[in-house]
């Protein structure tokens, strides 16, 4: 097997250091991961509305830990207490440690004030998958969504986070968005703390 | 080192995810519960103060007769929270980050949903050693 008898063993996981550890992961390894994730959903559900939930819940989880792990390790113990301190850690910190390289922008919604996008030309998780014409408007980057709103949600600025496909001129691929609409009490939370 | 303390950890909906009395001092048998009754009327004071600070270390946020509860915040809004007697503003705060530390590892484990009662015995373990060593 790769890698045993290198790896110092701990007697219980809670002995184990924290440290960064390898920063990659193999690419292709993730991708089948991902792919057998997508697949075991589509056996269990009816409709496309609950494969997408399904995947953004396992998101979520992945948001909750990783919200905690990086501040941790990132920030020095700082957390966020200002919707932009926050965004712009979501944009930054977690898309660079998650894939690599920082999310491709971050804009205010002009219709509305509780409303952000955060775009990406190729979504990591889509590269490999494309959807059939009867599947509609789903989008794996869902899962993405999911872990947006793991970290918004742990760090107590509660949203509803969805992933869409913006067709793009020019290019074969659609860019992909993550809308972010925030809660009532975020938007009041931030007027009071000015 | 302390003669009393109480140590508790809450979650982000203010359920108490994990409880233990780390004093030397003997104990009346209604001190725990007045103990929990002093740290749960603190969450008020630790909720507001949590707003107005990006540090995680709170500090001492309230005072009860000679008793001080100091309070750390994590990322996650997860509470470590401390009742004592003692003034080792450097002590507690290194035994609250390495409790930090702990936390996340558990929180790691996938099988383990955040929120939820921490029930491993290794957990408590560590952190009444911590406690014996930093308080």
């Amino acid at each position: 097997m790769i890698g045993v008898g290198k790896v110092k063993q701990y007697g219980n996981v809670l002995d184990k250091p924290l440290n960064k550890g390898k920063q990659e992961v193999s690419l292709s390894a993730f991708a089948f991961l991902f792919s057998e994730l997508v697949q075991y959903n589509q056996t269990q559900v009816d409709n496309i509305g609950e494969l997408e939930r399904r995947l953004e819940d396992a998101g979520y989880a992945v948001g909750a830990r990783v919200l905690e792990l990086l501040c941790h390790r990132d920030k020095g113990n700082r957390r966020e207490t200002r919707l932009l301190g926050i965004l712009s850690f979501v944009h930054s910190t977690v898309w660079k440690v998650l894939f690599g390289k920082v999310a491709d922008s971050l804009e205010k919604g002009t219709e509305h004030e509780d409303e952000y996008m955060i775009s990406e030309k190729e979504l990591l998780v889509n590269k490999f998958i494309s959807i059939p014409k009867d599947m509609g408007t789903f989008n794996c980057g869902a899962f993405v969504a999911g872990i947006v709103r793991g970290v918004l949600d742990g760090a107590g600025f509660p949203a509803v986070v969805t992933a869409h496909f913006v067709p793009m001129e020019g290019q074969q691929r659609p860019r992909t968005t993550i809308l972010i609409k925030f809660a009532e009490e975020v938007l009041q939370r931030e007027a009071r703390l000015g | 080192m302390a003669t009393t303390a109480c140590f508790i950890i809450v979650s982000r909906n203010d359920i108490p995810i994990y409880e233990a009395e780390v004093g030397v001092a003997a104990k009346r048998e209604d001190a725990a519960q007045l103990h929990q009754f002093i740290l749960h009327a603190a969450l008020d004071i630790v909720q507001d103060l949590a707003w107005t600070t990006s540090a995680m270390y709170l500090k001492s946020v309230d005072r009860f007769n000679e008793l001080v509860v100091s309070v750390y915040v994590t990322a996650g809004h997860t509470r470590l929270m401390l009742l004592h007697d003692s003034r080792n503003d450097d002590g507690i705060k290194s035994f609250f980050q390495d409790v930090h530390e702990l936390y996340i590892k558990t929180l790691l484990n996938p099988l383990y949903l955040p929120g939820s009662r921490i029930t491993s015995s290794h957990f408590d373990t560590k952190v009444r050693a911590l406690a014996r060593k930093y308080l």
